[in-house]
C-alpha cells in the first residue's frame, strides 16, 4: 500500500466532512494559539523587565563601605561619612580586575540648584567620565567633561531632564548657561538623556553631574569617595566581576582572612534574576494553562475520531471487503488525525501570531514570540494527532469486516 | 472442462454462542465453474450469509477446504485474505455501499487504491472501461445522492469489476430495487455472464434464480439441491414485456 494512496484517502474522507474537520481542529487551533501567545505574554514581560533594568546601567556593580559594628561598640555611621573607600581602591581596581570594563568613583550632595530666579533642590553627583557608560546613560546635547576636567576639578556639569524643566524656561537651550549650586557656579557643558523613573520609582533624571573631584573639593569637602561604580564585561561574568572587585577590594584595604568585607557589592544580576525568575514562573505558569487546552483539543481529537470510527463501520467494513488491510484502515485514521492536529496547528501558529500582534496594538503588553515556542506547539501537536488519534485507529483496524458490513 | 474457480469439499463452519456451538454449516461442497452464473437459495437460517462470507474470504472455515481459483484459504492470514479479496473478488451488496460524497468515478477507483501495482493512470482507465460496461460514462462525476437506486448499484457493479475478479459476489443485489430495477440489473448480471463473469448470487428470491443458470438451494446448513437451469430466462424479454410505467 503506498503512502501516497492512504494519504489521498485520508484527505478525501476529510473532505467530505469538512465542518466536522473543522470544529475538531479548532480545538487545537485555540490551543495552539493560546501557547504561542501565552508564551509570548511572559516572554515579552520577562524582556521589557530585563531591558528596563539593563536601562539602570548594564551590568553594573555598586560597591558601598560597609558601617561596620566598631570593636568599641559605638554608634553606627551613616555610609556615606564611612572613610573606607578611597581613590586608591579605583586605581587598584582599574590596574587588577580583568572582569572590569570600567569604573568610576562617585560622591553626591544635595543642594540647592540656581539659574536667575528660579532655583530647584536636587543631587550632585561626583563621577568620573566612565559613569556614563557604567549607566549605559547617552547625552541629549552637548558634551561630557573629560579627564583633564577632572583633574583640574573643573566647575562644569551634565543636568538632567527633571532639572532643566524646572530652571530653564521651555524652549531656553540650557549647554553653555552657566547654573548656581550651593552658590558655587557650573558651567553646563551637556543635557543626558532622559531616563524617567528607575523601578522604584525614583527620578533618574532629578541630577547633576559633575567631576568627582569638584564635588569632593568645591561641596563636599572630603578625600574620600562614597561609592564606587563599575560594570562587568558582559552579563555572563558579572558574577566573575563581583568577585573579582570584592577580592581586589579586600587586598587593597588589608584585610586578612578572618575580617569580615568592608564594604558591599551589589550587582544588578541579583535584581535582574529576582525579576526574571518572577517572569519565568509567569511563563510556566501561562504555558501550563495554554498545554492545557491543547491537552483538551487533543482529547477532542480522540472523541470525534471515535465517533467517526462508529459512524463510518460500514464504510470501514466496505474497505476492509475491497481489499483493506488492517494497516490501511489503521493508517488511514492515524493520517485523518494527523492531517487535522497539524493543520489546526499550522492554523493555531498563525492565530497566535495575530493574537500576540493584537494584544500588543491594543493592550500594549510587550509580547515576544519565540521560534522555540512556535515548533514545541507543532511538535506537541504532530504528536497529539498520533496519541490521539492512534487508539480509535486501531480499534477501527482491528474491525471485523462481517461485522462491520452489517452494522447500522 | 472448464477452469474451476470454486472448489469447497465438505465445509463447515460453527460458531460458538455462549455455551452453545451453533453449526451454521454443516459439510456443504460445490464446487463453481468459469462462465458460471450461480445463485445460491435459502430462506433465513439456511447458512447462506455463513456460505457467502465464506466464499467472499470474509471468514475462514472450521473445517473443509476451500479453493478460490486454486488458492487454499484457510491458511491465509487476515491481511492475505484482504489482498485476494482485493485481487479476486468483486463484491455486490444489497445496499450499495457507496461511499457518501465521492463521485461515481472514484467510488470505482477504490478498491484499486488498495493495490499498489496500480498507477494512477492505470487506475483512471479501468475505473473508465468498468462505468463503461455499466453504461454508467456519462455519470463519472455523480455523487451517489444524485443518482437513483438502479444507477448506484450499477456504480457498485462497476466497482466489483474494476479489479477484474475472477468472481462477482453478489449479496442480495437486487433487494432495494423495485422489481422493473431488479430485472434491469439483473440483464445488466447476464449480459456480464455473456461476457464470461462469474457470478454467484444470493439471494432470497425464487424469482430472481430463474435467470441463473444453476441454482444451490441451502437448508439448515446443508445443500439440499443442486440444478442447472435448463430454462434461463432473458431479463432484457421479462424487461421489454413489462408495461411501461406511466412516470
Amino acid at each position: 500500500m503506498k503512502l501516497f494512496n492512504l494519504i489521498r484517502i485520508a484527505l478525501r474522507a476529510l473532505q467530505r466532512n469538512k465542518l466536522r474537520a473543522f470544529l475538531t481542529m479548532l480545538g487545537i487551533i485555540i490551543g495552539v494559539g493560546a501557547v504561542i501567545a501565552m508564551v509570548a505574554i511572559g516572554q515579552g514581560s520577562k524582556k521589557s523587565i530585563q531591558d528596563q533594568l539593563s536601562s539602570m546601567g548594564s551590568n553594573m556593580i555598586t560597591v558601598r563601605p560597609n558601617s561596620n559594628q566598631t570593636p568599641g561598640g559605638g554608634a553606627r555611621l551613616d555610609v556615606s561619612t564611612v572613610q573606607t573607600l578611597t581613590l586608591d581602591d579605583i586605581k587598584a581596581i582599574q590596574n587588577q580586575a580583568q572582569y572590569i570594563n570600567a569604573v568610576s568613583p562617585a560622591v553626591q550632595g544635595r543642594g540647592q540648584v540656581i539659574n536667575a530666579a528660579m532655583n530647584w533642590p536636587t543631587t550632585m553627583q561626583g563621577v568620573s567620565p566612565d559613569f556614563l557608560t557604567i549607566r549605559n546613560w547617552p547625552l541629549k546635547e552637548g558634551v561630557s567633561f573629560s579627564d583633564e576636567d577632572v583633574n583640574g576639578a573643573a566647575k562644569v556639569c551634565l543636568i538632567g531632564q527633571t532639572v532643566v524643566d524646572n530652571i530653564f524656561d521651555p524652549g531656553d537651550d540650557p549647554v553653555g548657561k552657566t547654573i548656581r549650586f550651593n552658590k558655587i557656579p557650573f558651567k553646563i557643558i551637556g543635557v543626558l538623556a532622559e531616563k524617567g523613573e528607575n523601578a522604584f520609582g525614583q527620578d533618574q533624571d532629578d541630577i547633576l553631574l559633575a567631576p568627582y573631584t569638584t564635588v569632593q573639593k568645591r561641596i563636599l569637602a572630603i578625600p574620600f569617595i562614597q561609592t564606587i561604580y563599575a560594570s562587568a564585561l558582559n552579563s555572563e561574568t558579572s558574577e566573575a566581576a563581583t568577585q573579582e572587585l570584592s577580592q581586589v577590594l579586600r587586598t587593597s584595604h588589608k584585610l586578612t582572612n578572618s575580617e569580615q568585607d568592608d564594604f558591599t557589592v551589589r550587582t544588578q544580576a541579583e535584581l535582574i534574576s529576582t525579576f526574571s525568575s518572577t517572569s519565568q514562573l509567569l511563563t510556566v505558569l501561562l504555558a501550563a494553562i495554554a498545554g492545557i487546552s491543547l491537552l483538551v483539543g487533543g482529547i477532542g481529537i480522540m472523541n470525534i475520531m471515535y465517533v467517526s470510527v462508529t459512524e463510518r463501520t460500514k464504510e470501514i467494513g466496505l474497505r476492509m471487503a475491497i481489499g483493506a488491510k488492517g494497516i490501511d484502515i489503521l493508517m488511514q485514521f492515524l493520517i485523518e488525525a494527523i492531517v487535522i492536529s497539524i493543520t489546526g496547528g499550522i492554523l493555531g501558529v498563525l492565530l497566535g501570531l495575530l493574537a500576540s500582534k493584537l494584544i500588543t496594538v491594543f493592550l500594549s503588553w510587550p509580547t515576544l514570540v519565540s521560534e522555540s515556542s512556535i515548533i514545541l506547539s507543532f511538535v506537541v501537536c504532530a504528536i497529539t494527532g498520533i496519541f490521539f488519534g492512534y487508539y480509535p485507529a486501531q480499534k477501527a483496524s482491528r474491525l471485523d469486516p462481517i461485522e462491520a458490513l452489517r452494522y447500522e | 472442462m472448464a477452469k474451476k474457480i470454486v472448489e469447497i469439499h465438505d465445509l463447515k463452519r460453527e460458531f460458538r454462542m455462549g455455551s452453545e456451538i451453533v453449526k451454521a454449516l454443516k459439510g456443504v461442497s460445490f464446487s463453481v465453474e468459469e462462465g458460471e452464473f450461480v445463485t445460491i437459495m435459502g430462506s433465513s437460517g439456511s447458512g447462506k450469509t455463513t456460505l457467502l462470507n465464506v466464499l467472499g474470504c470474509l471468514d475462514k472455515p472450521t473445517e473443509g477446504t476451500y479453493l478460490l481459483d486454486n488458492v487454499e484459504i484457510k491458511n491465509l492470514s487476515r491481511n492475505e485474505l484482504a489482498q485476494l479479496r482485493n485481487r479476486k473478488i468483486g463484491f455486490v451488496f444489497q445496499s450499495y455501499n457507496l461511499l457518501a460524497r465521492t463521485s461515481a468515478i472514484e467510488n470505482v477507483e477504490l478498491p484499486l487504491l488498495y493495490n499498489s501495482s496500480i498507477s494512477i493512470n492505470h487506475r483512471h482507465q479501468m475505473a473508465l472501461k468498468a462505468l463503461e460496461a455499466v453504461r454508467l460514462s456519462d455519470r463519472l462525476d455523480h455523487l451517489p445522492n444524485q443518482l437513483s437506486g438502479g444507477q448506484q448499484q450499477r456504480v457498485a457493479i462497476a466497482r466489483a469489476l474494476v479489479n477484474e475478479p475472477v468472481m462477482v459476489l453478489a449479496d442480495e443485489a437486487t433487494g432495494n430495487l423495485d422489481s422493473r430495477t431488479s430485472y434491469e440489473i439483473m440483464a445488466l448480471f447476464q449480459e456480464l455472464n455473456k461476457q464470461g463473469r462469474t457470478i454467484v448470487f444470493v439471494t432470497h428470491e425464487p424469482d430472481i434464480a430463474l435467470f441463473s443458470s444453476r441454482t444451490i438451494t441451502l437448508k439448515d446448513g446443508r445443500v439440499i439441491k443442486d440444478s442447472k437451469n435448463e430454462n434461463i430466462r432473458s431479463a432484457k424479454e421479462v424487461l421489454a414485456a413489462l408495461p411501461v410505467t406511466e412516470d
